[in-house]
């Protein structure tokens, strides 16, 4: 098995067991690459990558340019604030118009859940979600996975929890997904305003209790408080929020154990967690960063060896 | 399918030792030289010559590495089958070296030209040396010859060289392949 399953990663949920394997061990070999002096490989030279974001992002924009860039692919960006697309262009047609430019590929973050999905039926371009609305966004769940795996050794059997807003959380949802898939345990825990009806239909289960969850737990996820995409108060109060939610240093030493701790960014310091957690030795928060660069070029280059010449 | 034995173990064993002499007579005592296995099965080879420069040599100190060109190839999205990647694992700079490229078998040179770019990212080498088990004359795309080579084959092309190690296929071997 050294193909993917799919010509285009619009969701974990679209992915086997083997795909992730695949793209793991790539990914491997990208971090080898891309600690050496000289970072970059020649592979991509024929192909052009458009990354569309029609909503705010920094780290995953910045990470996804840097993965093409590294792999020698043309990239060309846009974002949808200095666009056509306030002048009334649907989708299809802000996409079409850059296709005609001879791009194969397009990293795209949109707003709306399925934008992804919508435009693999439609346009004849390899799709990489870079996250949909409060759908899916694989490339984080993947390199979140590739972090416990590096850490810890395997996903298999591991115990983790992902703490914070996860009704509105596309991070949750694909983690949930990719966690499953490798055969890790996962519970979800949060503010019952902020975790979605019938979420156990998924095959995990619901913690209201931070501290019962972090002593069930190998690692702990902390996702952010989307505020804005909370159109009602989800609680009362975000000081309540923290004292609830909130993970600090004292309560992490109170636990029978030492557990990881990650965060997809960005960090809402002394709120889902304090600064001395955020930059201990526990936390991850930096590999994940590192790490996301090598699973987006793995990503990348297993998806570009499906493009037909 | 049928296959002929071009060597067995006892003559690539033979054949080793001269690659090894070779190589001293050229390298003294490896001080500044670099010998780096193309993976995948060129580690194999070179894992053979640096335990005999070590054991009935006594050279010590081999900078040694394995070095992967997968990302480096020119037929990506060209090949029928997808391209596999392997570990590199080169922990010195190459700068101002003198690196030997081990593989077992040269053929179209191709793969020889990804080395000669991969290899870029971890320095300048003072020289590269290319040292291979079995040469196919005739069959090269490129212009590159070897330094040091085991034995010269004819081959034509649909026909195939495989080489067998110890350490995965039971015993040392090389074999011509019909199809």
């Amino acid at each position: 098995m050294s193909e993917l399953s799919v010509n285009h990663l619009l969701g974990i949920k679209y992915l086997n067991k083997q795909d992730i394997q695949l793209i793991f061990e790539t990914a491997d070999q990208f971090k080898e690459v891309i600690n050496r002096a000289i970072k970059k490989v020649p592979s991509l030279r024929d192909i052009t990558i458009a990354n569309l974001f029609f909503e705010n992002s920094t780290r995953t924009k910045l990470s996804f340019e840097l993965a093409e860039k590294r792999l020698s692919a043309d990239v060309i960006n846009f974002s949808a604030g200095q666009s056509s697309v306030k002048k009334g262009e649907t989708l299809i047609d802000t996409v079409n118009n850059i296709l005609s430019m001879k791009v194969d590929m397009v990293v795209m973050r949109h707003p709306n859940p399925g934008a992804g999905i919508f435009l693999s039926r439609h346009v004849d371009a390899s799709i990489v979600n870079a996250g949909d609305g409060a759908h899916e966004h694989p490339t984080q769940a993947l390199l979140d996975s590739y972090s416990i795996r590096e850490k810890l050794g395997e996903v298999k059997g591991k115990n983790v929890v992902i703490v914070g807003d996860i009704l509105h959380s596309r991070v949750a949802l694909s983690n949930i997904f990719a966690l499953k898939l490798q055969g890790a345990n996962v519970k979800v825990c949060g503010p019952k305003t902020l975790i979605p009806k019938h979420i156990e239909k998924l095959g995990i289960k619901v913690e209201t209790n931070l501290r019962d969850a972090l002593n069930w737990c190998d690692v702990a996820n902390m996702l952010r408080v989307q505020n804005e995409r909370m159109d009602i108060n989800y609680f009362p109060s975000t000081r309540e929020y923290t004292q609830q939610f909130g993970v600090s240093k004292d309560l992490l030493d109170t636990l029978d154990k030492e557990i990881v701790i990650m965060h997809p960014g960005p960090i809402n310091r002394g709120v889902e967690i304090t600064s001395d957690v955020a930059d201990s030795d526990q936390a991850i928060i930096l590999n994940q960063v590192e790490n996301g660069v090598a699973i987006r070029m793995a990503v990348i280059y297993l998806l570009a060896s499906k493009i037909k010449q | 399918m049928s296959q002929k034995v071009l060597l067995n173990a006892k003559e690539v064993n033979i054949i080793l030792h001269r690659l090894a002499c070779q190589l001293i007579e050229n390298h003294d005592d490896f001080a500044n030289t670099a010998i780096i296995g193309l993976q995948p099965r060129g580690t194999y080879l070179a894992d053979r010559l640096i335990s005999i420069l070590q054991s009935d040599y006594k050279i010590k100190n081999i900078n040694a590495g394995q070095l992967d060109i997968t990302f480096y190839r020119d037929d990506f999205r060209r090949s029928d089958k997808p391209l596999e990647a392997n570990a590199t694992d080169i922990d010195f700079i190459v700068e101002d070296k003198y690196v030997v490229f081990v593989d077992d078998v040269l053929y179209t040179g191709r793969s020889i030209r990804a080395a000669l770019t991969a290899i870029q990212s971890f320095g300048r080498p003072k020289e590269i040396e290319l040292l291979t088990l079995i040469d196919r004359r005739f069959s090269r795309h490129l212009p590159i010859q070897p330094n040091y080579r085991g034995r010269q084959v004819d081959a034509i092309d649909g026909e195939k060289v495989k080489v067998n190690w110890k350490e995965n296929e039971g015993d040392a071997a090389v074999y011509l392949i019909n199809n």
